[in-house]
This record gives structure tokens, sequence and C-alpha cells, in this order.
């Protein structure tokens, strides 16, 4: 140390204080650079505030009830009050026709379903539950495969290998296969563990089933790092300074296995949403009077080729969603971790 | 690699079996509810409620309801449908799987050839148009909910654009056994296999693109070029060959995942009535025998066929065995 004068010190600490940046900082820097995710982060924002606005839309502008049905109500359709099930003129006579998408944002924006109620305004609503199914599924997903993950793989012995056959089965057993057999169980007459219960309708039900039939998807690699990080110099340096293992795991191992989550987080979700769409639509997801985008696009299947708009619609917000989150999950993960893989996809 | 396979099929029989008893305590042992009034369905009378757990031998040990189930299922198999009295479960399930068969397979073999075509192109054209359309194709892919896809493709062909020269040859929904007319079957086919494989064509292509992108640094390849073997020789003999065996095993995952969901819902839309239709239409008034059924044998099917492409990489690749 003596070799360097007072003078070269200050120079190189500033100089290094420009090169080391955190970790964070250097993830954040570099999302920041990636146009198409930051497009797509904004998109996620305005469909997230749309959705939570519902009410509002549905008091103050459509001035409707999306879940009441409206079978005899008349609306508004350029300037003439038309009923809001029209009476089928072709054939007997039978069956109703709802009215079709005014482009109004008054009055139907998107039209009727076979119940008469405004689909602009479910569309918005299910858009609620959709979200909030899929964040609560993905942060149950990642909690729990977080903790299963690191006890397996920092324990090891008796632990690991009954934690990781349990992964190993689940991962196995077919994902929709298995959240349809938890959904057609539950769904019908809810379920109760000890003072727990959950009704038939709650959201809690799909919430919690999509959330656990997709711990493996991360448990696996979690536990994977783990077991490699054992062996690692710092770990084993904090060993050798006499850490417990409660401050191994807290300050050594479960700080580097964040990266891991917070990537896979977007993705999970993205898988989430479309896995709830799919129970819905089975009917065994989101239960009536409720809405989801799954269900939407159920009640939207029968009207398919007289009035489109009650399926597209959903599926397009849907796709938009999804993809907005594939790609602001694929930005995050090459900003902070690109080895990190949900799917082997690149 | 006899050592493997044996390794396999043990690994192989225990999955199966946790599967098996994984569903049976989904189906008999969730707490909170009588399984007895689940499986008679709806609305059942004391009767059939008697019936139900005397079948089911539900006054006996779990082990032995186990047993008794296993048994209905793969031995006697005479499970009977509560809902539709009667009907029984397994014949309707081996009827419907050609269905399902027919489907997975074309949708399959449209996907694969597909992908490699384009994963191919897209990893020599590196950075060109085709590598970005590869890359939103495979993005927007796993995007779209399945169902969905086929609603707007029926919406299409069936309706829109159905008076059109283009679509006017598309039959109605619904399938036509192969041994009926196999033209016919083709062309009921043909909007299902194309919905199915879109999910999976881009992120197929994908995962090529950055293998053989990857391969192309590698010394073979290096020196398979220096040798002065051509360029097409080089890509299809050396890159490819081994670009493949990522390839292979993520086919195996995504097989489950398609006859589990995605063929499911696509039977729904398109109105085939294969194996998914059949789980779908007794979720409908939860016929949970049918539904036990067609689980246990998607899930039994999905594991044996993840084993065999485990097999084939295995064979594929040397270095698998030693793992």
């Amino acid at each position: 140390m003596s070799g360097v004068t007072a003078s070269e010190v200050p120079a190189q600490a500033g100089h290094l204080a420009a090169v080391a940046a955190g970790p964070w900082q250097l993830a954040r820097r570099r999302l920041l650079r990636n146009r198409v995710a930051l497009v797509m982060a904004g998109v996620l924002v305005v469909v997230v505030a749309l959705c939570l606005c519902a009410p509002l839309y549905a008091h103050y502008v459509a001035h409707t009830d999306a879940f009441a049905s409206n079978l005899d109500g008349k609306t508004l359709v350029n300037g003439k009050l038309v009923p809001v099930m029209k009476n089928s003129t072709s054939g007997l006579g039978l069956g109703v026709t709802p009215v079709g998408p005014t482009w109004d944002l008054h009055h139907y924006f998107l039209g009727a379903d076979q119940q008469g109620r405004d689909v602009a305004a479910r569309l918005l609503y299910g858009g609620r539950n959709s979200l909030l199914i899929g964040t609560a599924a993905a942060l149950i997903t990642c909690l729990l495969a977080t903790f299963v993950g690191i006890v397996a793989g920092f324990f090891g012995g008796i632990v690991d290998g009954i934690l990781a056959r349990l992964l190993d089965v689940l991962w196995a057993f077919p994902v929709y296969l298995l959240a349809i057999s938890l959904s057609t169980v539950l769904i019908a007459r809810g379920v109760s563990f000890g003072p727990f219960h959950l009704e038939s309708g709650s959201l809690l039900l799909p919430i919690t089933i999509i959330g656990v039939v997709y711990i493996p998807y991360v448990g696996r690699p979690i536990r994977g790092e783990v077991l490699s990080m054992r062996r690692r110099e710092f770990v084993e340096a904090a060993i050798g300074l006499g850490a417990t293992n409660w401050r191994l795991l807290w300050s050594d191992i479960l700080p580097n296995v964040v990266t891991t989550v917070i990537v896979l987080f977007p993705l999970m979700l993205a898988i989430d949403m479309l896995t709830e769409a799919a129970l819905s639509f089975l009917s065994i997801g989101v239960q009536p009077p409720q809405a989801s985008w799954g269900t939407i696009i159920l009640d939207g299947q029968d009207l398919l080729y007289t009035r489109p708009t009650v399926a597209l619609a959903p599926g397009i917000a849907i796709a938009v969603t999804v993809l907005a989150l594939n790609v602001l999950g694929d930005g995050v993960r090459d900003a902070l971790d690109p080895r990190a893989k949900l799917r082997r996809t690149d | 690699m006899l050592r493997f396979i044996a390794r396999r099929l043990v690994s192989m029989l225990f999955v199966l079996f946790s599967i098996s008893v994984l569903s049976f305590l989904i189906f008999f042992a969730t707490p909170g509810v009588d399984p007895a009034a689940r499986i008679a369905g709806r609305n059942a009378d004391q009767a059939t409620l008697r019936a139900v757990r005397k079948d089911f031998g539900l006054d006996k040990p779990l082990p032995v309801r186990y047993g008794l189930m296993m048994k209905k299922l793969f031995i006697s198999r005479d499970l009977t449908s509560y809902v539709n009295r009667g009907a029984k479960v397994i014949p309707q399930v081996t009827e419907a799987a050609p269905v399902t068969l027919s489907l997975v397979f074309g949708a399959a073999a449209i996907w694969v050839i597909a992908s490699i075509a384009m994963g191919m192109l897209a990893g020599v054209f590196r950075g060109r148009p085709i590598d970005t359309i590869v890359m939103v194709v495979g993005l927007v892919g796993i995007s779209m909910p399945v169902f969905w896809l086929g609603e707007v493709v029926n919406l299409l062909t069936q309706s829109r654009l159905h008076h059109t020269a283009l679509f006017s040859w598309v039959p109605p929904l619904g399938y036509t056994p192969f041994t009926r007319s196999p033209f016919g079957w083709f062309k009921s086919l043909v909007f299902p296999w194309i919905t199915l494989s879109i999910l999976y064509i881009g992120i197929y292509a994908r995962v090529l693109r950055s293998a053989i992108v990857e391969a192309q640094e590698e010394d073979y390849v290096r020196t398979a070029r220096a040798k002065g073997l051509t360029e097409r020789r080089v890509l299809f003999r050396h890159a490819l060959r081994t670009s493949l065996i990522g390839f292979v095993s993520l086919f195996g995952l995504d097989f489950g995942a398609l006859v589990g969901g995605g063929a499911l819902l696509t039977e729904v839309v398109f109105g085939l009535h294969g194996v998914g239709k059949l789980t779908f239409d007794s979720l409908q008034n939860l016929d949970l025998p049918v539904i036990l059924t067609t689980v246990i044998y998607a899930a039994f099917f999905v594991v044996a066929a993840n084993a065999v492409v485990d097999l084939l990489y295995a064979w594929l690749d040397p270095r698998v065995r030693r793992a």
C-alpha cells in the first residue's frame, strides 16, 4: 500500500464509484434501456388502471349494473330507443338477440350478453378478477416455492428426499388435469381445513388451486440453485465464521434466490392468467354472478356467430395483458439474470 | 443403456403410483365433504347414495378404498356414471381416445415440421426480418388462450368467411372417423390442428434458433467448415442434430400439457368428441366417475409418453444415461 501516492487514491476511488453500481442499479439501468419492455409495462399499467375503474365506469358512464340481467330494458342506438334484447325476426321468431356493439361509451359500448348485461362493464369487472387471481396465485406460487425450494436444497437429507419427490410427482401430473381435479372436487361445496372454510363461490378457491399446481415450476429451479449454492465459497466462509443456519438462510441464501423469483414472477403471472381463463371457461373457475375474462368468453360462445364481440373482447384483453407480461418478463430476465429459465425457451 | 431403461421404468412406476394416490386423495379424501354425495352427483336420492357407499367401500379404511378404485379403473373396468344411470365409463373413454390422438398427433406433426423450418431459417439468418417474425410469433403464440383462438378461427371459417372460396370447403364442426372417410377426417381436423399448433410453433422455433446459434460457435462446426464441407451439410448434419436434443426434451413436457389442457380446450371449441370434450361435458353436470377416469387415464398416458421421450433422449445423447 505504501507505493500508492496520496494523489492516486481519490482518483481511483472516483473511478470505482462510477463502475461499481450495485447489481440492482445495473439491472434497473438495463431494464430502462429496453424500450419494448417499457412500452409493455405502460400497457400493463393502463390495463390495470382501466380495470380498477370498473365501478366508476358502470355507475357514472354506462349507468348499468354489470351483474343484474336486463332482459326488458331499452337503450339508445343512434338516437333511437331500441330494446336490449331484440326478438328474432327469422325462422319461427323464437329466441332473442342481444344488442350489438354501439361504440357509444354511454350505451352498451361493446353490446350486451345473453342476459342483457353490458359487456364493456363486465369486461372491466372481469379484468379485476382475472388480474387479482393471477397476481395472488403467482404470489402464492412464488412464496411457497421459495420456501420449499430453500428448505429442500439447504437441509438436504430426508427433508430434501421427501420434498423433491413431491415436487417431481406434482411436476409429472399434467397441470391442467390437476387443476381440473381439484376444482371439480372443491367448486361445488367449498372446503374446510380446521378453522378455515372456503366457500364454493369464493375467489380464494381458484387462487389457491392455481397457486399450488405451479409450485414445481418455481420450486425445482430454486432447489437446484440452493443445492449448488451450498457448496460455494461464500457460504463456506460464512460457516467458517460460525454463522448459524438461520443467519446463513437469511443473509446468504435468500438474497441470492430473490433474483430468480423476481425473474420468474411476471412469467408465472402470465401463465396463471391463462390458466384462470381456461378454468373459468370450463366453468370450474370463477363462479357466476362473478365475472372474469374466461367466463365472459364462455358467455360469448353461444353468441359467437351473431354477436362475436362478446367473446372477442375478453380474449383480446387476455392476449394483450399476457403478451405484455411475457415481454416485460423477458426484459426483467435479461436485465437481472439472463440464465433463469421457466420454460427452456432460449 | 439397459440400466438406464430399467431405472427410468422404475421411476415411471413410482410416478404412476403417486399420481394415482394423489388423484385418489383429491377425489375421495378432501376434508369437509362426503365423497358419496359428490360421486352421486347433484340431487341424488338416498338409494343412490347407499349404492355409491357400497360400490366404493366408503365405510372401509382408505387403503381398501384405493384398491377398490384401482380395480374398478383397470381390472374389472366396470365404473358406472351416477348422473347417466348405468352408463359404463371406460367404453366412453376408449371410444373418445382416437379423436384426441388424431388431434394431438396431427397438431404435433405440424408444429414440429413448421418450427424446425422456421427455427433453422431464423438461426441462419440471425438479425434479419425472419428472426424478428419468429420471435413475435413465439411470444404471441404463448400469450393467447387456445380456446379463444379456436373461436376466432371458427368465426372466420364457419361464419364470416365461409361463403368465400377460401373456406367454403370447411365442413361443419365435428369429427369424421378416419375409417369412414380419410379425406373427411383430414378436412374436419385441419383447423383444429392449425389452432393447436400455432401455440407451439413460435416457441419451438425460438428454442431451435438459439440452439443453432449456439452450435455455430462450437468447435466441431468450425472443424466441419474447415474440412470444406458445404454449408448445407454443416447445417443439417452437424449443427441441427445436436440442436434437436433440447427440442426433443421440451416436446416431452409439452405433450403432457397438450393432452391435459390444450387438446381438451381445443376439442370443446371445435366440437370434437374426444376425451377432453368428454371431460368438459361431465364437468357441466359434475359427473365425478367420468372425470376421475379421464384424469387418471390421461395422466398415465402422459407419464408413459414422457418416459418414452426420455428414452429417446438418452438414445440421442449418451451423456444423459449417466445423469
